[in-house]
């Protein structure tokens, strides 16, 4: 009885890895034209190219955490990158969900985007314009 | 039935030019915003600092103060619009004020404004006053998220209500220079 539960989870954990590709963790799928505009509200403290209150978004994707030379992260999130966070789309889904969930102490003291749609679309927009070739 | 009356682009700005007060260092409204408030220092330990949300705040709105400099002495503003930009930015220095003194109350050193020179301003890309006009109408529609997205992490309400009462102000700026850029004023129910 008791094996058969353990073999039932294990077959069921393997379900559950073979559909993670497919809903991208758990999000639906992205936008990036309506993520352009969700990005309007970062627009106090970032942009793509240049460090604002908060470091340029140019080359995020794969990135160490805390990472742009010379900008004055809190010590939480270069900690963090010290500590292996490198964002990608998993990463930044649960970031910008709660940041300052996400990274206790980070500076970036911003409630989050809680929805899933404008969180896909944004994401969506983000790894267009982040690429560092654009620049 | 009477008419109704909507007043030109140039009426609008120049009642905005007119009702400035004179920019003393906090004005009525905003010494009542915190007064009262000898607790604020008390707030919880734990979480998200509410010193550290104002002087991420404070660097937004020290970084807004530039960029209407920066409109103001591109050369690109006409009169009535030059007017509103420079009383939109005396706003944004009363922000900056409201903030300062909030983050010395809670015993917190307020961050710095950096060098002009130091923003990087896409200014190459501002050719025209329209230019100008949705560089800052962007900036404030951003400023408008930022707050929203800082008054739920507030311990101490009444810095809450302080964001809100900002937050209102920097709603308004932008429905004005949407309105100057010929655009719906207010295009939505909701902010986000
Ligand atoms: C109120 C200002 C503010 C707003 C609004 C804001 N951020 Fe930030 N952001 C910051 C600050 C400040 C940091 C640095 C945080 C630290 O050092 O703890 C940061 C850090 C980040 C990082 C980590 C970058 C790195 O180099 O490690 C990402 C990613 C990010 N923000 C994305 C966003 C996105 C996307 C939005 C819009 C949904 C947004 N931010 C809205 C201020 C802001």
């Amino acid at each position: 009885m008791k094996r058969g539960n353990v073999i039932s989870a294990a077959g069921l954990l393997a379900v559950l890895l073979a559909a993670v590709p497919l809903a991208a963790f758990g999000l639906p799928p992205g936008d990036p034209a309506r993520g352009e505009k969700v990005y309007g509200r970062c627009f106090a403290c970032h942009a793509i190219d240049r460090d604002r209150t908060g470091p340029r978004h140019a080359g995020l994707f794969g990135r160490r955490a805390g990472s742009i030379p010379g900008f004055p992260y809190s010590p939480a999130m270069k900690k963090a990158g010290a500590n292996g966070l490198v964002w990608n789309e998993e990463t930044l889904d649960k970031f910008l969900q709660n940041p300052t969930k996400f990274i206790p102490g980070t500076r970036m003291t911003y409630a989050g985007v809680k929805n899933d749609q404008d969180r896909a679309d944004l994401l969506a927009y983000l790894k267009e314009a982040t690429k560092e070739a654009k620049q | 039935m009477p008419e109704l009356f909507i007043p030109s682009f140039r009426t609008l700005a120049r009642r905005v030019f007119l009702a400035r007060t004179g920019q003393a260092a906090l004005s009525a409204t905003a010494v009542a915003l915190l007064a009262g408030n000898e607790a604020l220092a008390a707030q919880s330990k734990s979480g998200t600092k509410d010193v550290t949300i104002l002087n991420t705040a404070l660097g937004a709105e020290q970084e807004a103060i530039a960029a209407y400099q920066v409109g103001a002495e591109s050369g690109l503003l006409q009169k009535p619009v030059l007017d509103l930009a420079v009383a939109f930015q005396g706003h944004h220095k009363a922000h900056a004020d409201l903030l300062a003194s909030a983050i010395k109350k809670l015993g917190g050193t307020p961050s710095a404004p950096k060098q002009p020179a130091d923003y990087h301003f896409p200014t190459s890309k501002l050719k025209s006053q329209a230019d100008v006009l949705r560089f800052a109408a962007d900036l404030e529609k951003g400023a408008v998220s930022a707050y929203l997205g800082a008054i739920p992490l507030f311990h101490n309400r009444d810095l809450a209500k302080a964001a809100g009462s900002i937050l209102g102000d920097e709603a308004m700026h932008w429905a004005v220079l949407r309105q100057a850029l010929g655009e719906t004023p207010v295009p939505e129910a909701f902010v986000a």
